[in-house]
C-alpha cells in the first residue's frame, strides 16, 4: 500500500515537472516566435519605405565610386532574404551592427542613450503611481462627487493636452519664471565631468561617487520632465484603478464584508483594492513600457539623450541597423514586463498560483 | 481653519524662496563657450569623411589647411599650413613649400609628409567629399605618384589638366583638404585603413581647439589647444550641446545656461531681438533655395511655362515674413560672396505677365503638378506661400510633404514634378555650383553623375561646354566674366527657379565678443571669442 502510495506521489511530481517544463519551453518558443517576427517585419519595412539607406551613409554629394562601395558595404546587392539570414545570425552572435549615423556600435549606443530614458521613465512611473492609484481611489469610492469630478478632469487634461506644449510651459514658469528647477538636459556641464559614469544612470553615479552637488543637479533637471510624464501615467492610471475599483466596490463580498461590519477603510484598501491590483498591474506595466520605449516629443523639449530622440533619428535617416538594434530592445522590455507581471499575478492571485 | 491655512501658504511660500535660492543658476563659466544647435548631422570627425554643417565647423576649428582665405574678401588667398607655391609652366602641378617649426597638438612636427599622407589617405578612402579632390584627376592607382613628397618641406601635387588655379587653391580650403597627423593617424591604422575606424570619432589635427569628446545627439567638447602653433585661444574649452528645439534654444539663452543659440525659428530670432541682455549677429551663407522642375513633365518642359514659373513667387513677401530675414532674394545660382556672381534679380510677382506666358505655351487655364516638399517649418512655410500664389494663374500645386530622405531619394530618382531644395556650395570655388546646376555631361537614367540639372533632366551640352571651359581659365577676371555670361543665360531658360540666399542668424549673450561668421560653416570660428 505504502508502496502505491509512494508511486502515486512520484508520478503527480512527474506530471507536474513535465508540466512545468512544457510551460518554460512553450514560453521560450513564444519569445523567440515574437523575437523573430519584431526582426522580420522591422527589415521588411525598413527595405520597402521610399528611403535609399545608402544617402545616409555617404550623403548627397558623393561620386558614384563613393556611393557603389557604401552599396556594397551595406549589402544592398544580395538578395533580401540573404540580408535578412545574414543580419540575424550576427544578432544571433550578439553583433548588432554598427549605425551609419553615429558609426559606432549600435550595442554602444543604445548602452549610453538607454540609461538616461530608464532613468526618467522608472521616476516617473513611480510618481504616476504612486499618486495615480490612491487618486483612483479616492475617485472610486466618491464616484459623482466633488473629488471624483477633479480627479476625472485632471486624468482628461492629462490625457489630451499635447506633451510638447506642456512641456514648454513648464520650462516657461518652473526654469524660467521661478527658477525652481534646472533647464533642458540630464547635467550642468559644470558637473558633468565630477564623476565617473558606471551605470549611465546619473542619480546612481553621483550617488555612487558622493556627489552630492551633482546629485541635486541632477535632481532639479530630472523634475520636470519626469513629473511630467509621471502625470500622463497618473492621468491613465487613476481613470484605469478608478474604473477597477467602481467594478471591485459592485462585487457581492463588499456588501458581505460590509454586512459582517468590516470597516469602509479594510473594504477598500484590504479587499477591492487587493482585487483591483491583478488587472491594474498589467496597466502599470504597459505604461511603463511605453515611457521606456521613449517619449521623442519629451526628449526633445528637454534636450534628454534619450532612446526616443536615438530612435526616430535613426528612423528619418533609414539607419535599419539601429532601427532594429532598438526594436529588439524595445520588443525586450515588452516581453520582459509581461513577464513581471504575469510574475505578480501569482502572488497577488491565489488562483494563478494554485492553477 | 484658517491658521492652518496661512501657516500653509507661509510653509509653501518659504520652500519655494528655499528652493530657489540654492537652484538660482549661475551663468556660463567664464572661461568656456557653450553653443546649442542641432548637431545631429555629424557621422565622422574624420576630415577625409566629413560633409555635414556641424562637422565642418568643428574641424574649421580645430584642424588646418594648407591655405585659407580672408573671410571677409574671399578672393585674398594666403598660405595657413604651406608658406608659399608655385604653379608649374604647364599649369599642371602645383610645388607646395610647408611653413617650418609648426607642430600638430600631438606635439608631432609638421613636414610635407602630412600633406601628402592626408591627400591619398581622401582619394584612397574614396568617401563622400573625396570628388572635391579627385576631379583633378586623382584616382586610387594614381595618387602615389602625382601627389609626391619632395623633400621634408615640400611636395608637388600633379594634376591631369591645367585648371585654375583660384578652383584649385579653393577645393584646399575644403575639410576635405584639411591636414592629419600622419604619425598619429599611423598609430591607430588597423589592415590599412588608413586609420579611419579610429579618426571618425578621435581627433589628429593642429587647429586651435582640440576634439575632446563626441557623443552622439548630446554633445562635442573642444579644449584649447596647448601646442597650438599660432595664437592660443582666450577660451579654455568650447562646448556644442545638442539642443534641436527652437524654443527651448531660446529660454537657455535667456537664462544664461548657454552662450549662443545656433538653432532659432525666425519667430524666436524676432522675440529675441532687443531683449535684455542678448544680441544678434548675421551673415551670408552660402545655401541657395530653390525650385527644381522636372523637365520629364510634359507642362514643365515647356519653355513659357518656366519663365512664367519664375513671375510666380512672392520673392519678397517671403523673405520678410515666412523667412522673417534667415534669406535674401537672389536669383542667380552663384551665392553672393564668390567670383563671378550675378547679383541680377529680374523676377517678382507679376500674375498677368505669368498668365500670358501661359496663354503663350497653350495652358491658359493652367493645370496640375505636384510638389515633393521636406518637412522642415522654413521649406513648408515657402511651398505653401509658392502654392498659393501659382494658383492665381491657374497653376494648382499638390504639396507632397515627407522627411528629408524620403524627399531626396525621389529627387535622386527624378520621380518628382516639382522639388523645393536649399543647395549649399561644396567649396569656396565658382565651379562648385556651375558643375550641378549647369552642367549635366549624361542625361541618361543611368548616369553615373547625378547634379542638380540631371536630377531635373535637364540637357544642355553647350551650358556643360561653357561651364568646362571656365575650370580651364587661368586668367581669373576672364574667368569671372565667364561665370556671369552663363548664370546670364541659367536665369533666363533653366528649369531652375532660384529664389534665396541663406542667411546665418545666431543669437548670444551680450558679453560674447569676435564669433566670426564667414561664408562656409568652416569659416565659422570661435577661435578669438572672449566673454566679457
Amino acid at each position: 500500500m505504502s508502496f502505491i502510495d509512494r508511486g502515486g506521489v512520484q508520478s503527480h511530481a512527474l506530471f507536474h515537472l513535465r508540466r512545468r517544463g512544457w510551460a518554460v519551453l512553450r514560453f521560450a518558443g513564444q519569445i523567440t516566435f515574437t523575437f523573430f517576427g519584431l526582426l522580420l517585419a522591422t527589415f521588411l519595412i525598413g527595405r520597402v519605405v521610399p528611403v535609399d539607406p545608402v544617402l545616409a551613409v555617404v550623403g548627397d554629394r558623393a561620386s558614384q565610386s563613393t556611393y557603389d562601395a557604401a552599396y556594397i558595404a551595406l549589402g544592398l546587392d544580395k538578395p533580401l532574404w540573404e540580408q535578412f539570414y545574414l543580419y540575424t545570425v550576427r544578432v544571433l552572435q550578439g553583433d548588432f551592427g554598427q549605425s551609419f549615423l553615429t558609426k559606432r556600435p549600435i550595442v554602444e549606443d543604445i548602452a549610453r542613450v538607454f540609461p538616461a530614458t530608464l532613468e526618467l521613465a522608472t521616476v516617473a512611473i513611480l510618481l504616476g503611481t504612486l499618486i495615480g492609484v490612491p487618486v483612483g481611489v479616492l475617485a472610486a469610492v466618491r464616484q459623482g462627487r466633488l473629488t471624483d469630478q477633479i480627479v476625472r478632469v485632471l486624468g482628461l487634461v492629462g490625457y489630451s493636452a499635447p506633451i510638447f506644449w506642456l512641456g514648454l510651459l513648464g520650462l516657461l514658469v518652473f526654469y524660467a519664471n521661478l527658477g525652481w528647477v534646472a533647464g533642458p538636459g540630464r547635467i550642468d556641464i559644470a558637473y558633468e565631468y565630477n564623476f565617473t559614469k558606471v551605470t549611465g544612470i546619473l542619480l546612481i553615479d553621483t550617488a555612487i561617487a558622493g556627489e552630492w552637488a551633482a546629485f541635486g543637479n541632477v535632481v532639479s533637471h530630472l523634475a520636470l520632465p519626469a513629473t511630467l510624464l509621471g502625470y500622463f501615467s497618473m492621468a491613465y492610471i487613476s481613470r484605469m484603478t478608478r474604473s477597477f475599483m467602481l467594478a471591485e466596490l459592485a462585487q457581492e463580498y463588499v456588501t458581505t464584508a460590509r454586512v459582517k461590519g468590516v470597516s469602509e477603510a479594510r473594504i477598500i484598501w484590504g479587499h477591492a483594492l487587493r482585487n483591483a491590483a491583478v488587472p491594474l498591474v498589467t496597466v502599470i506595466a504597459l505604461s511603463y513600457a511605453s515611457l521606456l520605449e521613449g517619449s521623442v516629443l519629451t526628449e526633445t523639449v528637454f534636450a534628454w539623450p534619450g532612446l526616443g530622440m536615438y530612435l526616430t533619428n535613426s528612423l528619418q535617416n533609414a539607419d535599419m541597423n539601429a532601427v532594429l538594434g532598438c526594436t529588439l530592445v524595445i520588443g525586450a522590455i515588452f516581453v520582459g514586463l509581461n513577464l513581471l507581471s504575469d510574475l505578480l499575478y501569482a502572488v497577488l492571485d491565489p488562483r494563478v498560483r494554485r492553477s | 481653519m484658517n491658521i492652518s491655512r496661512r501657516t500653509l501658504l507661509a510653509s509653501s511660500v518659504a520652500a519655494a524662496a528655499l528652493l530657489k535660492a540654492p537652484l538660482a543658476w549661475a551663468a556660463t563659466p567664464p572661461d568656456t563657450l557653450i553653443q546649442a544647435w542641432a548637431i545631429d548631422d555629424i557621422i565622422s570627425l574624420d576630415p577625409a569623411e566629413v560633409f555635414e554643417f556641424t562637422a565642418s565647423e568643428i574641424l574649421g576649428n580645430t584642424y588646418d589647411g594648407l591655405v585659407g582665405y580672408d573671410v571677409d574678401d574671399v578672393t585674398d588667398i594666403s598660405g595657413v599650413l604651406a608658406e608659399s607655391w608655385e604653379v608649374s609652366e604647364d599649369g599642371k602641378t602645383f610645388t607646395f613649400t610647408m611653413k617650418p617649426d609648426l607642430q600638430f597638438a600631438s606635439g608631432n612636427p609638421i613636414t610635407a609628409a602630412d600633406p601628402v599622407f592626408s591627400f591619398v589617405r581622401v582619394i584612397k578612402l574614396d568617401k563622400s567629399p573625396a570628388f572635391i579632390l579627385s576631379q583633378f584627376g586623382f584616382t586610387p592607382d594614381n595618387v602615389e605618384e602625382t601627389i609626391r613628397q619632395t623633400g621634408d618641406m615640400t611636395f608637388e601635387f600633379e594634376m591631369d589638366q591645367a585648371y585654375a588655379p583660384t578652383l584649385v587653391l579653393y577645393c584646399l580650403t575644403a575639410t576635405v583638404g584639411f591636414i592629419v597627423d600622419k604619425a598619429l593617424v599611423l598609430e591607430h591604422e588597423a589592415d590599412g585603413d588608413f586609420g579611419y575606424e579610429w579618426l571618425k570619432t578621435n581627433y589628429a589635427g593642429s587647429g586651435p581647439f582640440v576634439i575632446r569628446d563626441w557623443r552622439a545627439n548630446e554633445a562635442v567638447v573642444m579644449e584649447r589647444n596647448q601646442n597650438y602653433w599660432g595664437e592660443p585661444p582666450a577660451l579654455e574649452r568650447s562646448i556644442y550641446r545638442h539642443i534641436p528645439e527652437s524654443a527651448t534654444e531660446r529660454l537657455l539663452l535667456q537664462e544664461g545656461d548657454i552662450d549662443i543659440a545656433r538653432k532659432l525659428s525666425p519667430q524666436d530670432i524676432q522675440a529675441l531681438r532687443g531683449a535684455d541682455g542678448i544680441k544678434v549677429q548675421e551673415g551670408v551663407k552660402g545655401s541657395i533655395y530653390y525650385l527644381g522642375l522636372n523637365q520629364k513633365n510634359e507642362y514643365l518642359s515647356h519653355p513659357k511655362v518656366r519663365e512664367a514659373m519664375k513671375y510666380l513667387v512672392d520673392y519678397g513677401a517671403i523673405a520678410d515674413t515666412v523667412m522673417e530675414g534667415l534669406v535674401e532674394v537672389h536669383q542667380s545660382f552663384l551665392p553672393k560672396g564668390f567670383l563671378g556672381v550675378l547679383e541680377e534679380t529680374p523676377y517678382s510677382l507679376d500674375v498677368d505677365k505669368a498668365k500670358a506666358l501661359l496663354e503663350e505655351a497653350g495652358y491658359p487655364d493652367g493645370f496640375t503638378v505636384t510638389m515633393d516638399t521636406r518637412n522642415t517649418p522654413d521649406i513648408t512655410g515657402m511651398a505653401q506661400a509658392i502654392q498659393q500664389t501659382m494658383a492665381r494663374a491657374g497653376i494648382t500645386i499638390e504639396i507632397i510633404p515627407g522627411d528629408g530622405q524620403q524627399t531626396l531619394t525621389k529627387y535622386r530618382a527624378r520621380n518628382h514634378d516639382i522639388y523645393i531644395g536649399r543647395w549649399g556650395p561644396d567649396y569656396q570655388d565658382p565651379h562648385t555650383n556651375a558643375d550641378t546646376f549647369a552642367r549635366n555631361p549624361d542625361n541618361s537614367d543611368d548616369a553615373s553623375a547625378k547634379p542638380l540639372a540631371w536630377r531635373n533632366s535637364w540637357d544642355i551640352p553647350e551650358m556643360t561646354a561653357m561651364a568646362d571651359a571656365a575650370v580651364l581659365e587661368p586668367d581669373t577676371e576672364k574667368r569671372a566674366e565667364m561665370y556671369r555670361e552663363l548664370q546670364r543665360e541659367h536665369q533666363q531658360v533653366s528649369p531652375f527657379v532660384i529664389m534665396f540666399q541663406e542667411i546665418e542668424v545666431l543669437a548670444m549673450r551680450d558679453e560674447v565678443e569676435n564669433f566670426i561668421i564667414g561664408p562656409s560653416f568652416n569659416d565659422n570660428s570661435f577661435e578669438f571669442v572672449t566673454k566679457g
